[in-house]
């Protein structure tokens, strides 16, 4: 069953411009940026991946574009999972907010606009979760200091 | 054999034992207050696993008065300040220190309370004394619970040899 259903995305779930392999038996897909909602769409509506499980990004300093944004599914009815990739600029990394589609994605794209700098377009609240209002920069970035850190409170001297 | 029953003294009569003992009142308020920690358990991660063992039966800090958590730093004595400091949670933690009364007692318990631990990065305070006055510092990822009985009891050792504003001339 799982196997059949990892063999009709291979064949439709791509879209052009898109590729697919598998690691340890999972489908990985990468889109370009505008794809990326239809492709999840898609997911959801047709092969019933039914839980959005994380979005993160990778930063690739020397590499352009920069940053992957990868995307996990998992499907309760097949049991399997699915691995989504796509690639932004560092001049603009933006892509499309699942809110629309998963409730759960608000926050955890926040999480990743806090990390990374990324943008999800049409999230509706994009304010910091894990850090705070006031900091600067995006601590997972590779050219973020490793030691910066900016206190709230003034250190005791 | 007679009984002592009248506390009144006689000059140069002999003394049955705690009729009266003489101290100084530094010492004896020093006294009173070591076996009255009230700690208010600022407990932010791991950490709080130790804190636990250390506090129940086995171990059992109640032996040394200090045993009573105050949910309330405003009843409170002793901050112990249990696990990471993170710069988002600094605010909270400068707040709850001013609430307290005086007399109070910071310990920084484990070795990222002390000194940020293996966090050096982005999001840690390394070390609570970077925003609060510290008295006593627990070593340890985490402590064992011996090590946080050795604080209690060198913490209540300082209290008892301290000085005590409270006494004036008048006390």
């Amino acid at each position: 069953m799982a196997a059949a259903i990892l063999d009709l995305m291979q064949q439709q779930l791509v879209p052009a411009g898109g590729e697919a392999s598998l690691s340890h038996r999972m489908l990985v897909v990468v889109v370009l940026p505008a794809d990326l909602l239809g492709t999840v769409r898609r997911l959801k509506s047709e092969f019933g991946f039914d839980l959005f499980l994380d979005v993160t990004a990778i930063d690739w300093p020397a590499r352009t574009p920069r940053f992957d944004v990868v995307y996990h599914f998992y499907s309760t009815t097949h049991k399997i999972r699915v691995r989504l990739k796509t690639r932004v600029p560092e001049a603009e990394p933006l892509v499309d907010s699942l809110v629309s589609l998963y409730g759960s994605a608000n926050f955890m794209e926040r999480e990743c606009h806090d990390m990374y700098g990324v943008v999800f377009r049409g999230n509706p609240d994009l304010r910091p979760i894990l850090l705070y209002e006031g900091f600067v920069g995006h601590p997972l970035r590779k050219d973020y200091p490793k030691q910066q850190e900016q206190p709230l409170v003034p250190y005791r001297t | 054999m007679a009984k002592t029953t009248i506390p009144i003294q006689l000059a140069n009569a002999p003394t049955p034992a705690f009729e009266y003992f003489s101290t100084k009142k530094d010492e004896f308020v020093g006294w009173a207050r070591k076996f009255s920690l009230f700690p208010y358990p600022f407990v932010t991660a791991c950490c709080a696993m130790e804190f636990m063992a250390v506090s129940s039966s086995p171990y059992d800090t109640d032996r040394f008065g200090a045993a009573l958590p105050r949910f309330s730093p405003r009843q409170s004595d002793l901050l112990m300040v249990v696990g990471t400091l993170t710069h988002k949670q600094a605010p909270v933690l400068l707040r709850v220190y001013e609430q307290m009364c005086e007399p109070k007692w910071v310990m920084a318990f484990g070795a990222c309370a002390t000194s940020g631990g293996f966090y050096q990065n982005y999001a840690a305070v390394a070390g609570i004394d970077k925003i609060i006055p510290v008295d006593i510092y627990v070593p340890g990822c985490p402590p064992r619970p011996e090590t946080v009985i050795d604080a209690i009891m060198k913490l209540q050792d300082r209290i008892a040899g301290s000085h005590h504003p409270i006494i004036t001339e008048n006390f």
